[in-house]
Formats: C-alpha cells, structure tokens, sequence
C-alpha cells in the first residue's frame, strides 16, 4: 500500500476531501463542546443562529469589514510569498494613529481622512520592519511578525491605562470618546460603518487586478512562484516583498481605524478592539487561495465564525477562546484536504 | 548571587525542555510552530490528572498529551505533506483555545503537591546531554540527521523517512509536554489560561540562536532564564511600565532572530518529502 502524487485530482475527489475533513473538524469540535459540557448540537445552533434574523446578520457585516481588509491583503502578500502573521498588531497600530489624531489634533472636516493615513501608515511602517529585517537579516517574518503582535498588544494597554487614559472615564481602561469629526457615519442603527466596507469591497478588487493585470503584479506572482527564477530574471526580490508586505499592512492599520472610528469610537483594551480580526484574517486569505477577489466570499465566512463565537459567549458564557478553537480546526481542515486532495491511496508496492 | 542563578535556571527550565522539543523535529527537517499551544494543553492535562491521581500521574500526562499533539501535527505534516508553518500555528491556535476553554472550571485552584522545580531543573538537563548523545552518538540520530539533510538520500538508503519524522516528532512533542507539566505542577502549581505567557516562542526563536544544537540550547535557556529573573527584580523598583516588562521577551525573540537569521539550518527544514520527485 502506497501514499503517492496524484497531479489531476477529479473535481468530485476534490469535493468529496473536503467534505470528509469539513465533517471530521464539525465532530472534533463537537467533542470539544461535549468536553466543555454543552449540546454539540444547541452549540452547532448558535453558532449559526446570526444568519436568523437582520441583526445577526448585521453582526457578520460589521465583522466581515476588517477581515476584509486584512484578508485581502494578506492575500496578496502569501502569494508574493511574504508570511505575514502580524495583522492583528498592525490592526492595533492602525488603531493608535487613528486614536492619536482624533484625540490629539485639532478636529475638522480633514480628521476622518488624516486618521486613515495615519492608522495606515503606522500599519504599514509596524509591518515594514519585519519586512526589513526579513530582506536585511533573514529573520523569518513568522516569527517577527508574530512576536509584533504582542508589543502592539502591550503598548495599546500601556496606553489606555496610562498615559492615553480619559479624563472621565473613572476606573475603565480606555481613553475619552472622540470628537464628533472622528466618527464613521453607520448603516441605519447597526455598527455597520460604511465607508469602511466600501473600502474593503474596493481593496479585494483593485489588489485583485494589482495582481493579475498588471507588470508589478506579474513579478509578484513570479516572486511567489519561484523566487530562483525571480533572481535570474533580475527582478528586486527584497523591494517587491517590503511593498507587499506594506501594503498588507496598510489595509490592516485601515481595518484598525474602522474599529474605533466606527464601533467603538475610543481607543480600548486589545482584546475588545480586535477579537482576533488578524488571526481570522489569515484563514480567509489561505482559503482565498491568493486572489484576493475571492476574499469577497471567504470574508463574510469567517464573520459568520466570529458573530456565531459572540453568541456562544453570550449564551452559554463559554470563554471567547472557543473562537480560536474554531479557526484552528477549520485551518487544519482546509490545508489537510488541500494536501490529502492531492495524493492517492495505491494497494501495490 | 546564588539565589539569582538558582532562578535563572529554574526560569529557564521550560524553555530548555520546549526548546529541545523543537529542536529535535527540526533536526528531522520539520517545523513545530505549535509549541505554544501544545504546552498550554500539557499543562492543562497535567494539572487536571494530578489533581485527580497525583502529580507523578499529572506529569505523564503532559507529556502524553504533548507526545500526541507532535503526533497529531505529523499527520498534517508528515503524510500529509501539508504547508508546516500553517499547520503548526493551527496546532498552536487550537491548543491555546482548547486549553482555554476546558481549563476554565480549574482557574484559580490550587494545586495540593506540587512537585520540586528543582527535580525537573535536573532532568531537563539530563535530557539535554541525552540529546545530545542521541543526535551525534547514536544510529538513530544519525538517521534522524539525515533525514533533516537529505530525505532523499536517506530514503535511497533504506531509512523510513516518514517514520523518523513521526518519531521525532512524537518525543519532541513528549518533551514539550514536559515542559508544560513543568510550568502547571511545579512552576507556578495552578492552572490560568494564558500561562504559557509567550515562552513557547522564546523557545521556538532559541532553536535557531542554539544553532540547533541541544548543549547550546542548555546556555541559551539559562541566559533567557537571567533576563527573566533581572526582569521581575526590576519590575517596580525602576520607573519603567510594567507593559514593558510584558513585551520583553517577544522583543528579545525579534532581536535573537535578526542577530541569528542567517546560521545553517538543516537543509530540509520545512520541506515536506515526496518520493519519486
């Protein structure tokens, strides 16, 4: 019996895969939640329940906008074959800057605007020193930019807590409100904040023809594909990374400033900015495949994911880490099937 | 004086034991990015068996609980040949989550034996001159070697490249484990979620300092272990933010890894082997 290549998988193999491995993480999880001692059943419920009803679904929009931005552009940066794991810190840095200006600076008609440069470009700048170090030093961007997660964690709390820390909030850890310039306006009385999704629909579009319509976007799959062959053809292997790499990051810090310049309006606790946007981000960019453009539908996937994780926070006051658990299992899922897909079980020798 | 290298070793325990763990699946040419997890869920399992059966129990525990999660990662990465570095940042995703989620009813029980941090301090550093041994001295980590190197040539000549990788991956996994039943049984003898606190990187980042050798990795751990005991003697004695303090050793793994990113590492690191092409 042999495990071996199998170059042409038929499209009904394919689908049978990962329906097996999309079955085989639905059961996992299920004993989880019998472990946790909760329904597998009532939990699989809640998990959907936000596809119910208008404010549910409200819910999945507000979460698809971030992972939207970041998971558009971390597609693009896995296909230039740069690993960015660092959204979630870049998402907190986008935060900052937009906190910085609304609080700091003097308010008017250009806030909104300056906000999204400077939450960008702090986004850009925190994932631009991994990049930098990946091209100057060979220190592996997992691992940097990971590690960058926990300094952005660190210094929003240091923030909110000292010196950022409001005026008139008494005991809570968050800095005051922003000013009335510095708010996203929002859709009807949801936490939708428009512009941003907007911003979000235009990203996966405009790096999708980036990517595939354009001279840049060719040496960057050329990069991506074969980095020797990059090198022979003469192209800037170190240059074409730090502008993908920046470029994820920008998006990120965008989806950063949305957080607090349209749900929260303040600068708050890591944790309840970001509610592991990053991390999420990354597996509806891997199940995009690296086209961006179908980050349109993996987004709203995985937003169904969080909204559904929030309700069994609320109902069962299961700890939101069930989260994590979710998006590990559905990870280990989609590269199994992907690499099961592509071999076969032969019974000779 | 004595006092503070007494601690900088027994800090430095946990991450000598991860950092082993590592060290060995590396050495076979595959990525454990999982470490981080996999700790959090030993150290779970090892708390929750001790206080139902003792803590000899709890401690074989963990490190059966982490002999399975290297396992269960080689199922993705070995025969499955799966994209290593997603599949172990899954494994340390779900292990953080799982250990979250089911630890919840044992936050802020105190464990009632805990065990001498002194007793795993030594075995760990048994363990690293066995490594030692089994790398550069035995058959077996000869093989093991060579698989890392040269899975092809290693296979031509009849080792089972597979399954030297599901073996090291499976002790490594064993010692990870051990290093979480150090942290939940010794260390600090209760169960919080999140109190891995980041080591299992430090340890994933001393592999490579150590230029995968496991009598460097004994220094390095030692050395992290002096920083970790300076940091928590200066912490509220000078006017430096205790967030600070907190984002120190994710700082220090950025500079190890920018200082370090260019040393040799086994030239089949991260890539999956595929007979025949």
């Amino acid at each position: 019996m042999r495990w071996e290549l199998d170059p042409n998988p038929s499209p009904g193999k394919v689908a049978l895969t990962y329906g097996l491995f999309l079955a085989l993480t639905l059961l996992a999880l299920g004993v989880l939640f019998w472990a946790y001692g909760v329904s597998p059943l009532k939990a699989y419920g809640l998990l959907l329940s936000p596809l119910g009803d208008s404010l549910g679904l409200a819910e999945v929009a507000r979460r698809t906008i971030p992972l939207l931005l970041i998971g558009s552009g971390l597609a693009l940066a896995f296909r230039v074959g740069f690993f960015n794991i660092g959204a979630e810190g870049q998402l907190l840095m986008g935060a900052v800057g937009a906190a910085y200006v609304a609080l700091f600076l003097p308010s008017g008609p250009w806030t909104l605007v300056l906000m999204f440069l400077v939450g960008g470009g702090l986004g850009a700048f925190w994932v631009g020193m991994a990049a930098w170090l990946r091209v100057r030093f060979g220190a592996s961007e997992i691992l940097t930019t990971l590690m960058q997660n926990y300094l952005a964690y660190y210094l929003v709390v240091y923030l909110v807590a000292g010196p950022w820390k409001g005026q008139f909030v008494f005991g809570f850890l968050y800095t005051d409100r922003f000013p009335q310039e510095a708010q996203l306006p929002r859709l009807g009385d949801t936490l939708v904040h428009g512009p941003t999704l907007l911003l979000g629909v235009l990203a996966a579009v405009a790096l999708h023809l980036l990517l595939f319509r354009t001279p840049l976007g060719f040496e960057w799959r050329v990069l991506g594909e074969n980095p020797q062959v990059a090198r022979y053809l003469g192209l800037k292997g170190g240059q074409l990374l730090l502008l993908a790499g920046a470029l994820s990051g920008l998006l990120s810090g965008f989806a950063g400033v949305g957080e607090v310049a349209g749900i929260h309006l303040r600068l708050l606790e890591p944790a309840q900015i970001s509610l592991g946007y990053g991390f999420t981000a990354i597996l509806a960019a891997w199940l995009a495949r690296g086209r961006p453009l179908l980050v349109l539908l993996t987004a709203p996937l995985l937003g169904l994911i969080l909204a559904g994780g929030d309700a069994l926070k609320l109902s069962l006051s299961m700890p939101f880490r069930v989260v994590d658990v979710v998006a590990g299992l559905l990870l280990l899922a989609l590269i199994g099937a992907e690499a099961a897909s592509r071999h076969r079980l032969v019974w000779r020798r | 004086m004595e006092e503070a290298l007494l601690r900088a070793v027994l800090f430095g325990t946990p991450i000598l034991l991860a950092s082993l763990g590592a060290l060995l699946s590396e050495r076979a040419g595959v990525v454990n990015l999982g470490v981080e997890g996999m700790m959090a869920l030993s150290a779970l399992a090892a708390f929750a068996v001790a206080q139902e059966a003792g803590p000899a129990l709890g401690a074989l525990a963990g490190v059966g609980v982490g002999m399975f999660l290297g396992l269960f990662l080689g199922v993705f990465t070995v025969s499955l040949r799966a994209n290593q570095f997603v599949a172990g940042l899954a494994v340390a995703a779900l292990g953080l989550g799982a250990s979250g989620l089911l630890g919840k009813r044992y936050e802020g029980v105190p464990l009632a034996h805990p065990l001498p941090e002194e007793g795993f301090a030594l075995l760990a550093l048994g363990l690293a001159l066995a490594l030692h041994y089994l790398l550069l001295g035995s058959r077996f980590g000869l093989y093991l070697r060579s698989v890392g190197e040269n899975p092809r040539a290693a296979d031509l000549f009849g080792v089972n490249v597979d399954g030297v990788r599901y073996g090291a991956l499976g002790l490594g996994g064993g010692l990870v484990g051990l290093a979480g039943a150090y942290l939940s049984l010794a260390y600090r003898p209760s169960w919080t979620d999140g109190m891995t606190s980041g080591l299992g990187w430090v340890a994933i980042a001393l592999v490579i300092l150590a230029a995968w050798q496991p009598l460097r990795a004994v220094f390095g751990a030692y050395f992290f272990g002096l920083l970790f005991f300076l940091q928590f003697r200066l912490q509220g004695s000078v006017p430096i933010p205790s967030e600070a303090f907190a984002a120190m050793p994710y700082l220090l793994v950025i500079l190890v890894l920018s200082l370090s990113g260019r040393t040799r590492a086994p030239k089949a690191l991260g890539v999956p082997f595929e007979r025949g092409r």
